[in-house]
């Protein structure tokens, strides 16, 4: 494999309006954080799509382990009673 | 020289400004070094197209018989173009093209800012737009500049190479042309030579922090506000206009 020259990557998270969640965009190449930003706005907010921008360095990312889906997921899906669908609505309440 | 004709006259110069310097930027397409710059680049080169269209559109209007932004674009020789020599010159590498752009940007921070405030309300409106990009185009390629010229002995070596190469270029941007004292008068247009005091500090500041050194030569090169280019705008005219010519009218 060759040698990435096109420095490290930074992971981009955009903020569609003040008071909305920070939602991942992408990634951008960058050699230190404000060059990350000018690349992340030139690359990701071109058509208005953001107000505010984070972005942090990709090595700062703890990932879950793809092998380890089972143990971390399943547990949750099997378990139907701790969805809310899983209940039947009183027919009286009508406030709920 | 009318004043609506001197007018026409200066937002010409602007607006060729602005597309030459498109054209320039638009090369880097799929040729920068890194992606990210790339977009970036391109990014600022429509900027540049669409300043360019609204004082072309602005400088047609005010001629007889009146002629579209297309038309100011696509049907006008070399000799009746009037921008800065500066803007034509060909990209040699990236760092001759981020330190044009850094001295140019520099200059336009000053002058869209003065030209904000110009009498004329159509000028002052795109001026103010301008404004926003005209910022962002100089942090951006100030950063650069930085990065180069206190980068490698290579990076550094480029930078300064360029800004040799570029300074007797510079100083074309802080004339007028014939026949615009009246728009500086009546406040409309903007005396650029006053912005030269706070364009260069600005510049002395960035290229000193770059570890880059203030060229000492003394030459000057112009033409370009009376029509007489460097060769490389015919080129850059022959690609341009090329369907225009070859289709007159062609629409799509």
């Amino acid at each position: 494999m060759t040698q990435d020259t096109q420095l490290n990557t930074w992971e981009v998270f955009m903020q569609a309006r003040s008071g909305a969640n920070y939602i991942h965009a992408g990634s951008v190449h960058a050699a230190d954080g404000e060059m990350a930003l000018q690349n992340a706005r030139d690359t990701y907010t071109r058509r208005g799509e953001g107000t505010s921008i984070w972005v942090v360095p990709t090595s700062a990312i703890v990932a879950s382990n793809p092998d380890e889906q089972d143990m971390f997921f399943d547990p949750a899906n099997d378990k139907i009673y701790r969805m809310p669908t899983f209940y039947t609505m009183p027919e009286g309440a009508k406030a709920i | 020289m009318s004043q609506q004709q001197a007018i026409a006259q200066y937002c010409t110069r602007l607006g060729d400004n602005s597309l030459i310097q498109s054209y320039r930027l638009s090369e880097w397409c799929s040729k920068a070094p890194l992606l990210e710059e790339d977009l970036a680049l391109t990014n600022f080169a429509l900027d540049m197209t669409g300043r360019a269209e609204l004082l072309l559109e602005l400088a047609g209007k005010l001629q007889t018989p009146t002629r579209t932004a297309d038309e100011m674009a696509y049907r006008r020789g070399e000799r009746q173009y009037l921008n800065d020599l500066i803007v034509e010159l060909p990209n040699t590498d990236f760092a001759f093209s981020i330190i044009r752009q850094f001295l140019v940007s520099a200059f336009e921070v000053q002058l869209y800012t003065a030209l904000s405030q110009s009498t004329h309300t159509e000028l002052a409106a795109i001026a103010a737009k301008a404004l926003k990009e005209v910022k962002y185009h100089y942090a951006h390629t100030a950063d650069w500049v930085l990065r180069l010229g206190d980068g490698t002995p290579e990076s550094n070596r480029r930078a300064q190479a360029a800004l040799e190469k570029l300074w007797p270029y510079t100083h074309e941007l802080f004339e007028m042309a014939a026949g615009e004292d009246t728009l500086v008068a009546n406040g409309i247009a903007t005396n650029a030579a006053t912005h030269y005091a706070p364009w260069i500090e600005q510049v002395e500041t960035v290229l000193a922090e770059a570890t880059l050194n203030l060229p000492k030569t003394t030459h000057r090169q112009r033409g370009g506000h009376t029509g007489i280019h460097t060769e490389h705008l015919g080129h850059i005219l022959t690609e341009l206009q090329y369907l225009q010519r070859a289709y007159p009218n062609a629409i799509w």
